[in-house]
């Protein structure tokens, strides 16, 4: 037995999603190789050498990795696969969209978003946008899996595994990276957050986010927003929380003008501590909120800004 | 320019589903069904292309069992030209994996200049299909598309990704997977469905593909997701911020 984990990262940084990664990992066996496909991305691997359980970490740094495009990664993937039972990969943009071009090319299955790895064979993820929990068995000589690393702790960062250099170059014609537009923020990733605070359709516009921009400095704390509010052009689609967006579990989540519909709770649900600010108290985010305060928004969080 | 788009039969999105008594799944009897809503955005940017003069000739393919029909009629009377169902038996179970195989004998029957599917069912929440599809028949891909343009033998798709936007050109044929924000689909009009109902829809028994629709994945248990409970409700910020710090400690 042996895992495969693919490792999440931009080419700057390693992302905890590969700590967590590691963590899932170690639940099917203890021989677990880490991969780092990107370019000018050796800190990364250097990095990804230190957490904790990992025996190896192959580095394939060249040009081609750099957008890490699908095409290539899955066949990179591929080529190194046969040493290995599993290959892990977190659920992210990023894993989602290569690995099952790996199982499709393995002609294996592949088991999407695991939320608790049982056994080798066996995982636990979550189906009908979390309304119901399946637990699945796979018989594939090759288990291909994708990890919502929320759902694990991470692996710590005291280990000592040696860096492989590899220089297989992998690449395709048939797909090109022609742009990208990322968000700039000084604040922390919400997946690598511990506090979140997140509004809805309850901000009323756009410019009312700037309400939440003092407490989340004050906490520390990533923004982000429901699918109500994203989808009423409130904010940016990559602020979403959600089924559909991000699925997040910080150390505090605090859930302001959010009704609580299921495919959002669904993404926030397993967050350590959650609060609720809500007018309406019926709304359905107070049934998993451990601490609930009904009012207007627009008095408590310059009063909660100012008494942080 | 032919375009593909495979559509599912799903639980109707406003459905909350529950899980039988048994642990063995989820309960569909006399629960509404609808196309995927993934899907329905996958048809209609193929018919907007279509719209354009970008498209010539949308098809619409469904596996499943009989009941699919309607939503490869759903497909027909938002505009596509005709249809094709891979027949299973009743109810029966298919992989993402099979699903994507049996697509890729459609499209070496076909030879669709683009394929466009949803990013996932609302069912099994897989996510994989198309991107099988595409590793199949040795297809890039765009996933998580909420743009499409296609030019000159190319198509440019911007993918909604964990950290914003980012575009990929890819040279046709090619797969697309489409995101919630790629169009708001149309409603059917009543003269469309009518016209819907004489739009052929070519039935083809799934053993007449010659792929192995076993599965290697077991269903062991479904359950209930564990039940999250209410907390208190607190009076006002300064008791919140003092049971935040002193109760919960999740703040200093």
């Amino acid at each position: 037995m042996s895992v495969l984990v693919y490792a999440e990262h931009d080419n700057e940084s390693l992302k905890t999603e590969t700590n967590k990664l590691v963590h899932a990992a170690l639940g099917a066996s203890t021989d677990i190789v880490v991969l780092v496909a990107g370019s000018g991305c050796s800190a990364i691997a250097d990095a990804a050498a230190k957490i904790s359980g990992v025996s190896k970490v192959i580095l394939a740094d060249n040009e081609v990795y750099l957008h890490q495009l699908p095409e290539n990664i899955a066949d990179l993937v591929l080529e190194l696969s046969a040493d290995y039972t599993h290959l892990f990969a977190a659920a992210t943009t990023t894993g989602k969209n290569f690995m099952p071009r790996v199982a499709a090319l393995l002609d294996v299955a592949q088991i999407s978003d695991v939320i608790k790895v049982v056994s080798e064979d066996t995982f636990v993820r979550p189906i009908y946008a979390g309304n119901a929990i399946a637990t699945v068995q796979s018989s594939d000589t090759k288990k291909v899996v994708t990890v919502r690393a929320a759902s694990f702790d991470a692996a710590a960062n005291d280990g000592n595994a040696s860096v492989e250099i590899l220089d297989t170059v992998k690449t395709s014609e048939k797909s090109s990276f022609v742009s990208a537009e990322l968000t700039v923020s000084e604040r922390p990733e919400l997946t690598a957050a511990d506090v979140i605070i997140s509004g809805g359709r309850g901000m009323q516009n756009g410019e009312n986010f700037a309400l939440l921009n003092g407490i989340a400095d004050k906490l520390g704390a990533a923004i982000g927003a429901s699918r109500a509010a994203v989808d009423a052009g409130f904010v940016p689609n990559d602020m979403q929380v959600g089924q559909t967006g991000k699925i997040v579990a910080p150390q505090l989540y605090i859930a302001v003008g959010i009704s609580g519909a299921i495919q959002h709770l669904a993404g926030m649900k397993d967050s350590k501590v959650i609060v609720a600010i809500n007018k309406d108290e019926e709304a359905p985010i107070f049934s998993v909120a451990d601490y609930g305060l009904v009012g207007d928004l627009f008095d408590i969080l310059p009063q909660l800004e100012a008494a942080l | 320019m032919k375009i593909l788009v495979p559509v599912k039969r799903a639980v109707d999105y406003n459905v909350k589903v529950r899980v039988k008594p048994d642990n063995s799944g989820v309960d569909l009897n006399n629960v509404k069904m609808a196309i995927n809503p993934f899907c329905e955005i996958a048809v209609e940017e193929a018919i907007r292309l279509k719209e354009k003069g970008v498209a010539t000739e949308v098809i619409v393919v469904s596996v499943g069992d009989k009941a699919c029909q309607e939503q490869i009629r759903t497909g027909l009377a938002l505009g596509a030209d005709r249809g094709i169902h891979i027949e299973t038996e009743a109810d029966a179970v298919v992989d993402s994996l099979q699903v994507a195989k049996l697509l890729q004998k459609v499209v070496e029957a076909e030879s669709p200049d683009l394929i466009i599917l949803g990013k996932q069912s609302i069912d099994s929440d897989n996510n994989q299909t198309g991107q099988m599809l595409a590793a199949l028949t040795g297809m890039p891909q765009g996933t998580f598309a909420s743009e499409v343009v296609v030019s000159d033998g190319t198509v440019n798709v911007k993918r909604e990704i964990d950290g914003g936007l980012q575009t990929v050109k890819l040279t046709l044929p090619a797969v697309v997977t489409t995101d919630l924000r790629l169009n708001e689909p149309r409603y059917a009009s009543l003269p469309n469905i009518m016209k819907a109902k004489r739009k052929p829809i070519d039935v083809k028994p799934v053993a007449d593909f010659g792929v192995d629709m076993k599965s290697n994945v077991t269903v062991l248990k479904v359950e209930a997701p564990a039940q999250r409970s209410g907390g208190v409700k607190v009076a006002d910020v300064a008791e919140l911020v003092e049971k935040l710090k002193n109760e919960a400690k999740v703040i200093s």
